[in-house]
């Protein structure tokens, strides 16, 4: 289910093969653009240990957790192994006139 | 029916025994642990994240090892090994017979030379047990000494030091972290500790460590004396390699394993704190790593082994710690290195790449607020695994991109 859409940032202010990290409501996410230059976006924090994923590094479509290098698909959330077994929720995002919107 | 034991119950233990049910293995496991808690992560031990935490962090809920059919035996300890009849007796008596044996054995605590055993005030920290036993003393109003400058000490004083209590570390050589981490963020982390209020001391022996009335009394060569309400022992671990060793096992600092983690006896393998093993990188170098990632990585790989994958070692050694709001982390062995480049990430953090003579990377330690130097040692990481031999200026070069370097 779709809820409100909320404005993140321009387009370009994601590298291709990066992610930020977005603070909303006392809420974190972060958005993804991938090397075929899609956005995607999940929670922000590691299910292991609540680390930043932000600060981690993208490879293709997987998100490593800066920390433990716990790993994650970041299309579908899913953990991709150890230490991590538990999924990331992934939330809609939307291209409207060059600036990225996640729907939460 | 074949029955694959695996003994220690640790991160690399536990990863071993997940591992082979994820690699479809579908016969008997059984996973035998010393301490009385089913599998916990070790390294928030020592750190401030779980200074106020009461629990251990479970590897996996208790429930998830017979989901998966693992037979966890918990509060026992290996006590001889057969190889001839492939089997094991446990401190109960039990006898495990296999076809494939996992030494996950682990390391324990040195304990400091003619110090009292058993002592509540003299103490090591191993185990989750250890750990509450500290968190109780580090409070206001009281002194802890630690004895060794090594990230568990480190780790420890800043701990202790967000809880209030006062700190002393005593290191004997000339500067903390003396193995395997640069001066220069020795020397940071060493100011920050001082900022702190930690009382570091270097270059210091100790010439007695004794309990007396309710006190740990440390005696220092120069005539000094330090009394504690504890004083925490961190000064190393040894491999536990026993059992191992009792039953004619090849010993060479640590259980020493092939690069597919096969012991000198068939059928029997070792992985993580407790073997030494080849290290491809770096031209085949026996070393044995006492790390959380190297654990539960060859955990994994002990399993594909097991199971007559014939995986080879390959990663790359990898470290951190946590001190305040510092994270360090290390990645690659630094020993060798010729030369170093330094790249400023902002906000203190910094990377030193650290190349061979020849210009290969094969070091790359980092340390800053938070994990501001994490991304780049993932990348460092992936380029000393591909043996790269990258510009100097531009591993200098903030502006720009590892990423681009590892693309070249």
């Amino acid at each position: 289910m779709s809820g409100n859409w909320v404005e993140v940032c321009g387009k370009d202010e994601i590298d291709e093969e990066d992610v930020i990290r977005f603070d909303h409501d006392g809420r974190t996410f972060a958005v993804y653009r991938s090397p075929d230059d899609k956005f995607f976006a999940t929670d922000g924090l590691c299910t292991h240990e609540h680390i930043h994923l932000a600060d981690g590094l993208v490879m293709d479509e997987i998100i490593e957790c800066p920390k433990h290098n716990g790993r994650f698909n970041y299309k579908t959330g899913e953990a991709k192994g150890a230490p991590v077994c538990v999924n990331l929720k992934i939330y809609p995002v939307k291209i409207e006139d060059g600036a990225v919107f996640i729907s939460l | 029916m074949a029955h694959f034991v695996i003994l220690g119950a640790g991160e690399c233990g536990a990863r071993a025994a997940f591992a082979l049910r994820e690699k479809g293995f579908d016969d008997e496991i059984t996973l035998v642990g010393a301490e009385p808690l089913h599998p916990y992560e070790r390294p928030p031990l020592s750190k401030a994240g779980s200074a106020d935490a009461s629990g251990p962090k479970f590897i996996a809920a208790v429930e998830k090892y017979a989901e998966n059919g693992i037979r966890l035996l918990t509060g026992l300890e290996a006590r001889d090994l057969d190889t001839a009849s492939k089997s094991v007796t446990l401190s109960d008596g039990t006898s495990l017979s296999y076809d494939k044996l996992l030494l996950a054995t682990g390391a324990a605590a040195r304990s400091f030379p003619g110090a009292p055993e058993g002592s509540s005030h003299i103490r090591s920290l191993r185990t989750h047990h250890d750990a509450a036993a500290l968190r109780n003393v580090m409070k206001p109003g009281k002194h802890i000494a630690i004895i060794g400058g090594g990230f568990i000490g480190l780790e420890l004083a800043a701990t202790a030091r967000r809880l209030g209590a006062e700190v002393t570390v005593i290191e004997g050589l000339e500067r903390v972290l003396k193995r395997g981490v640069p001066e220069e963020i020795a020397h940071l982390l060493t100011e920050r500790h001082r900022a702190e209020g930690v009382d570091i001391r270097c270059g210091v022996s100790i010439t007695a460590l004794t309990e007396e009335s309710g006190k740990a009394v440390i005696r220092l060569s120069g005539g000094e004396v330090i009394e504690a309400d504890l004083a925490l022992v961190g000064i190393g671990a040894r491999p536990n390699i026993e059992i191992a060793e009792s039953a004619g096992l090849t010993i060479e600092n640590g259980i020493a394993v092939d690069t597919y983690l096969q012991t000198s006896a068939p059928d029997v393998f070792a992985a993580g704190d407790c073997c030494s093993f080849p290290l491809p990188i770096y031209g085949g170098r026996r070393v044995r790593l006492e790390s959380w990632r190297n654990a539960q990585e060859q955990g994994t790989l002990a399993a594909a082994n097991m199971l007559g994958l014939d995986e080879a070692v390959s990663s790359v050694p990898w470290f951190w710690s946590d001190q305040y709001d510092m994270t360090l982390q290390i990645s690659g062995l630094a020993d060798d290195a010729a030369t170093h480049q330094r790249r400023d990430l902002g906000a203190g953090a910094f990377i030193l790449f650290h190349l061979d003579a020849d210009g290969r990377l094969i070091a790359a330690s980092g340390v800053g607020p938070g994990n501001a130097v994490a991304r780049d040692i993932r990348l460092a990481e992936m380029l000393i695994a591909a043996r790269a031999h990258p510009d100097p200026a531009a591993l200098a070069a903030s502006d720009i991109k590892l990423k681009s370097l590892l693309a070249a």
